[in-house]
């Protein structure tokens, strides 16, 4: 009837999990309770669950990026101390069983369930209001792609507390991930976690792609493109190119655990090496997904505070587009050691090496942006700059490992960790948060307090320093990967794992202070606001209208002239114009199907881990049925009224008055 | 009639931000194909790495069976040519001869998934199934794959010709057809694509 799934698979005795679990159901009931005492269940589901506006979309995606950054960093912070502990002799206190879980649900949880939402999210907020549209392509699918993602956090999450999570790295390569080695759930939550988000995330690079390609205003050519949705642009052609792949290789990977295949088995002519390629061959790309719109992020921040436009807008795009190819051609540095013969490697490693160079490009390009402009230190600046120093030592870093003769030797080191966090860290979460700090005044109408976000960022950069700097030593020492404990420990070591476990600490100050600042921010009581809709004078179109935009974001749809089109209407003298008139705004209603499908989504993927085939069945069916019911309702779209438009545009330019006055 | 449909559907808006609507889906579906398209690549792949990897077990050369093969092939054939008959008569704005062509359609199509389950049932009773060697398994990725799309599409033609039956050429219902058409056609050229590179190379 419930298939594997019994009341052994929660595990009373590991007393972490058991207290992590009664914390959070302490305060899952809290949430709860507060909501329905304040009676905001109504308010929930008819303004964000069920909402198929971008803007309310993109907020939530965040939301599920900061808490799976808690999550994450948790972790993280876990390691750090095991290994500060073991470093000095003795066993530390996480058994390897657990370690391994551990590392394995950073990896997935930071790259599937932090980056990715927080990116997509940033996606929803901005490339809409960045082109003058009013919504995106699809706001179905839009939402319809949340409540996937939202669900697969759910259901790794889930794995903490009935079953185990996989204990066999965040790609779970075979033999290891196969059904010998891995008899319990702990893979299949992977598989079927990711496979669910992947599938949103597939439909949100669709619904990306075909936003921008049809729906930006009139008068803006690709080349007047803002560079934040360059960068989307581009990471939606990489989704699309490349998240079939994954799709592919993890249903592969499942039909070999489950229905007992040989894609990747030891014996009977499976292939372990295909399932390495393939899955580099989306996982190289995606990391110049998640790094892409980072890059955009620097480049609206870097020209909005020098108070200049991008210095080589078109080198910059050209650099992107460079790259974007080029990320398609490099996935074999993953594994050097495969031994495909010299050749090969040093293809790949050529190819490797080769996107430096447009990387390069960008790094000079928002150099001279900052050359002779009027800097402004505010905290998405403050991120920008240690960007630009922690990334270019991670560049280099990368440059040495795409050698296959170093590689031979630095390959599954902690100098190779030591890299890609310089280069996420120091690239994709500063960009985030830099990117969130610099857009929430658009979103919430109010700016976030700036001394707690510069501290903040500081922590960040720092942190990061202390962290991950030891690592590329302990990683020359020969220290690999993903062990727990240490046959011969040195006091060198230990003190060098000490250093990084104070690193990760300071950032611990760092993410608690962003948490400050996010309460501060809504419960405080002196909110900076802004009335104009353009605190930070900037120079895309997202700022030329009120913050928070109305649900129809542009009254009028804007003509675009130049590049930096907010820009260059104020320097005409033509921004900020009331039009003649108005006219009624064709929006998309809300819908129910798309939490609906996640739950069912949810529900088959939950009942495929624990062998619930009826269930799975249902879910399945019912997911399917959902949607044929959603396509059969042609009440999908509503008019807001001219008159509505009117009083709505109205309070903005009384607003806009009040802070010229 | 359907014009009138139509205009009705128009009453509260300039018909061009609904001709919008149709483009805008059917690029969003092209997009879609791409991304399907890279997906069958990547089985295409796994089957040349490991199609050869017959652990002892049968090679192509035994199992299949090329004059039946050839049947599913103009069977699907056959469907490709009534979608595209269907897709005239929605051109012209004939809704009953949309009906009958897309009917036929998905009568090709499920004789299609019929005969691919024979075919499966067929190996996997002769002890052929794709647990048995590294080809048996890429072969059944590959070929169940597409047997999967074009079982989908059948069961979206089914809920279109409810749609169309009931509604008409409206809009919706055409972008809907559109998308269903370019899919597909899509299905049949990755069809070809497996007929040649697993049953003919197999085979020869």
């Amino acid at each position: 009837m419930f298939g594997k799934l019994s009341l052994d698979a929660i595990p009373y005795h590991e007393p972490i999990l058991i207290g992590t679990f009664s914390a959070i159901v302490v305060l899952g009931v809290a949430l709860l309770a507060a909501i329905t005492y304040f009676r905001k269940w109504g308010y929930l589901w008819h303004d964000w669950i069920t909402s198929v506006d971008h803007k309310k979309i993109g907020v939530m995606y965040i939301v599920v990026a900061i808490i799976m950054l808690v999550r994450g960093f948790s972790d993280a912070i876990m390691m750090r101390l095991q290994q500060a502990m073991s470093s000095g002799g003795g066993e530390g206190y996480l058994p390897p069983q657990h370690y391994d879980q551990i590392f394995t649900a950073h990896g997935t949880i930071m790259i599937f369930f932090m980056a990715m939402p927080f990116m997509i999210g940033l996606f929803n907020i901005v490339v809409p209001l960045q082109i003058g549209a009013r919504d995106v392509a699809f706001p179905f699918l839009n939402n319809m792609s949340f409540w996937f993602t939202a669900f697969s956090a759910i259901l790794i999450n889930i794995s903490l507390f009935v079953g185990e999570f996989g204990q066999v790295g965040w790609l779970a390569y075979p033999p290891l991930s196969g059904r010998d080695l891995s008899p319990g759930v702990g893979v299949d939550y992977w598989i079927w976690s990711v496979q669910l988000s992947g599938i949103g995330t597939l439909l949100t690079g669709v619904n990306f792609f075909a936003t921008i390609i049809k729906m930006r205003a009139p008068g803006m050519t690709l080349f007047k493109m803002p560079i934040f949705t360059w960068t989307t642009f581009c990471a939606c052609v990489m989704i699309i190119a490349t998240f079939p792949i994954l799709t592919v290789v993890i249903t592969l990977l499942a039909l070999d655990r489950t229905l007992g295949m040989h894609f990747f088995t030891n014996d009977l002519g499976g292939n372990q090496m295909m399932y390495v390629n393939l899955i580099w061959a989306w996982g190289h790309p995606e990391v110049y997904i998640l790094i892409l719109p980072a890059f955009g992020v620097f480049s609206e921040v870097t020209a909005t505070f020098c108070k200049k436009r991008m210095f080589g807008y078109s080198t910059m795009v050209w650099a992107t587009v460079a790259i974007t190819v080029l990320s398609l051609f490099v996935w074999l540095h993953h594994f050097f050691t495969m031994g495909s013969g010299a050749n090969v490697n040093a293809f790949f490693g050529i190819a490797t090496m080769l996107i430096a160079i447009p990387t390069g490009v960008k790094i000079f390009n928002w150099l001279f942006t900052m050359y002779r402009g009027r800097v402004e230190f505010t905290t998405p600046m403050i991120y920008t700059l240690g960007f630009l120093v922690t990334f270019s030592v991670g560049g280099m870093t990368g440059v040495m490992l795409a050698n296959p003769a170093a590689d031979f030797v630095l390959h599954n080191s902690l100098f190779l960790i030591a890299h890609f966090h310089n280069v996420i860290i120091g690239g994709v979460v500063f960009g985030y948060l830099a990117g969130l700090a610099y857009w929430f005044p658009k979103v919430y109408g109010f700016k976030l307090n700036e001394r707690l976000g510069k501290f903040s960022a500081l922590c960040w950069i720092i942190g990061f320093w202390f962290a991950f700097m030891p690592l590329y030593a302990l990683g020359f020492m020969g220290i690999t990967r993903r062990v727990s404990t240490f046959v011969d420990p040195t006091p060198l070591m230990h003190t060098m794992f000490v250093i990084a476990a104070i690193g990760a600490g300071i950032i611990l100050v760092g993410i608690l202070a962003f948490v400050l600042q996010l309460v501060v921010g809504f419960a405080g009581k002196n909110k900076e606001y802004d009335l104009t809709g353009d605190p930070w004078g900037g120079r895309t179109l997202e700022w030329s209208i009120s913050s928070p935009p109305p649900e129809y974001n542009f009254a009028v749809i804007p003509q675009v002239h130049d590049l930096d089109a907010f820009w260059d209407e104020k320097e005409k003298g033509t921004a900020y114009k009331r039009p003649d008139h108005y006219t009624d705004i064709h929006m998309p209603k809300s819908t129910v199907a798309g939490p609906v499908m996640g739950l069912f989504g949810f529900i088959m993927s939950f009942s495929i881990v624990w062998h619930i085939w009826w269930l799975a069945a249902f879910g399945l069916i019912a997911t399917v049925l959902t949607f044929v019911i959603r396509s059969c309702s042609d009440d999908t779209d509503f008019y807001i009224k001219k008159d509505e438009v009117e009083l709505t545009e109205n309070e903005h330019f009384k607003n806009l008055e009040k802070q010229q006055a | 009639m359907t014009t009138q449909t139509i205009q009705h559907n128009d009453a509260h808006a300039s018909g061009h931000e609904h001709h919008d609507t149709i483009s805008l889906r059917v690029f969003g579906f092209w997009i879609y194909i791409m991304s399907d398209c890279i997906l069958f690549s990547a089985l295409f792949a796994t089957y040349a790495v490991i199609g050869h990897n017959f652990a002892g077990g049968p090679s192509g050369h035994d199992i299949f069976e090329l004059p039946f093969v050839l049947v599913e092939t103009f069977v699907l054939l056959a469907s490709s040519f009534m979608i595209g008959l269907a897709m005239l008569a929605v051109h012209r704005g004939d809704k009953n001869k949309t009906l009958i062509w897309l009917f036929l359609t998905l009568i090709l199509g499920a004789v299609f998934v019929g005969l691919e389950v024979y075919e499966f049932h067929h190996l996997i009773a002769e002890g052929f199934g794709p647990q048995r060697s590294g080809f048996l398994s890429s072969y059944f990725g590959l070929v169940g794959t597409h047997g999967l799309h074009v079982t989908s599409g059948v069961i979206w033609g089914l809920i279109l010709l409810f749609q169309i039956g009931s509604k008409g050429l409206t809009e919706n219902n055409i972008s809907r057809i559109s998308c269903l058409s370019l899919f597909w056609h899509f299905l049949h050229i990755v069809w070809i694509c497996v007929f040649t590179i697993v049953y003919l190379a197999g085979v020869l």
